[in-house]
């Protein structure tokens, strides 16, 4: 595969969120604003594309016995560094996300990019299947705080776009909305998408 | 946070149920619902590890990583924590009772990165629990995710021989469900209020 194919598989064919149902946690727990969404994707674009290439480079010399624990070793150092960064330059959003931002850790994308890519592939390829599976991340989350912003707070990255007549949705701000549209949006990506092949 | 320990355990059942209300062990509680069996086992597994391991990373972070500054270091001290407890149990349960080790043994792996466990160690340093209520908050929440998967386990059963739209099948759906569960959990919250 070529170096575009990998990230067209990574972002849109092999999604993590709706063709494997991966980090689901973060997807629905930050997704009330648009802003959130944003710094959150980004944070994982960033640990999953370092950390699995940096797993992709050690692959050879990790003995297979402890080969998990080394991989969220790894995983867990680039969080900290996410982590800091936001707690230094961006410490409201940092409060807002709470602890969803040290959740990177555990969120099943990396470990599951790390296992299935990274440690059988060249490190300048997996580097770039982490920017794609992470964006196709983002992309999920954007799509999901996008509808969950405008009905629940009428605005959008904060500005307001509706104004005072918008009666805002609280459900839109709690949590069964997010389970009722990721579902809706897992249906119509499998309608749309897999039509036929799912 | 001054809260009767009492009062967290039950606030964390029912008011702020950690898969409900904080989306937290979502992966395994979507793979491994198929069975009411399999969901009791792993549930239990999640109760009794959370429990212990809300204790012991309170007591390192306070007794440890707080008076050493080391505090940028948690998010790997507690992971390890989880690991080598979960590897510990493991290990012990085999050497012991290896009946329920073939109930429960096989879901020990699957609780390290179950992202609810890491998930109590890091909201009770963010609200500042004491040692008492992180533990009824730990124990808490395991019995409030085991209630959730259970529940969700039951329905999916009695959904096998309904008809679905294709596309909602599997994972679209139990997320419905979970959405209505949630929603019903919402009838709770006014008991209690945490946070």
């Amino acid at each position: 595969m070529t170096r575009s194919q990998i990230f067209r598989h990574s972002a849109f064919k092999e999604n993590s969120v709706w063709k494997q149902i991966l980090g689901i946690c973060s997807t629905l727990a930050v997704t009330n604003l648009m802003l959130n969404s944003l710094i959150m994707g980004i944070g994982v674009i960033f640990s999953l594309a370092f950390a699995n290439l940096t797993i992709s480079l050690v692959r050879n010399y990790i003995p297979r016995s402890v080969r998990m624990m080394t991989q969220t070793l790894i995983i867990a150092f680039y969080v900290i560094i996410v982590d800091i960064f936001l707690k230094a330059y961006l410490p409201a959003i940092s409060k807002q996300l709470g602890p969803y931002v040290g959740l990177i850790i555990t969120n099943c994308i990396l470990m599951g990019r790390a296992e299935a890519f990274a440690a059988k592939n060249k490190p300048l390829d997996s580097f770039i299947d982490g920017i794609g599976a992470g964006f196709g991340y983002t992309l999920v989350l954007l799509a999901i705080a996008l509808i969950r912003e405008i009905l629940g707070f009428g605005s959008l990255f904060g500005f307001t776009i509706l104004g005072d007549w918008w009666i805002k949705w609280a459900i839109m701000v709690m949590a069964p909305s997010a389970f009722f549209i990721l579902a809706i949006f897992i249906w119509i990506i499998n309608n749309k998408y897999y039509k036929g092949k799912a | 946070m001054d809260i009767n320990a009492f009062i967290l355990f039950w606030a964390a059942i029912f008011t702020s149920n950690i898969l409900l209300t904080n989306f937290l062990g979502m992966c395994s509680y979507l793979s491994i619902s198929r069975e009411v069996e399999s969901s009791f086992g792993l549930g239990m597994a999640v109760f009794f590890v959370l429990t212990v391991t809300a204790g012991l990373n309170w007591v390192i972070y306070y007794h440890i990583l707080v008076p050493f500054d080391l505090i940028y270091l948690q998010f790997i001290v507690f992971i390890i924590v989880i690991a080598a407890f979960v590897q510990l149990l493991e290990m012990l349960i085999e050497r012991f009772t290896p009946a329920l080790y073939y109930t429960l043994g096989i879901f020990l792996p699957l609780i390290t990165v179950n992202c609810a466990i890491f998930g109590v160690s890091l909201f009770l340093v963010i609200r500042k629990y004491s040692f008492i209520q992180s533990v009824a908050y730990g124990a808490g929440s395991g019995i409030g995710w085991l209630l959730a998967i259970l529940m969700l386990a039951g329905i999916r059963n009695r959904l096998k021989e309904k008809m679905i739209p294709q596309g909602l099948q599997g994972a679209g759906i139990s997320l419905i469900v979970t959405g209505i569960m949630a929603l019903a959990f919402i009838g709770f919250s006014g008991i209690v209020i945490v946070q």
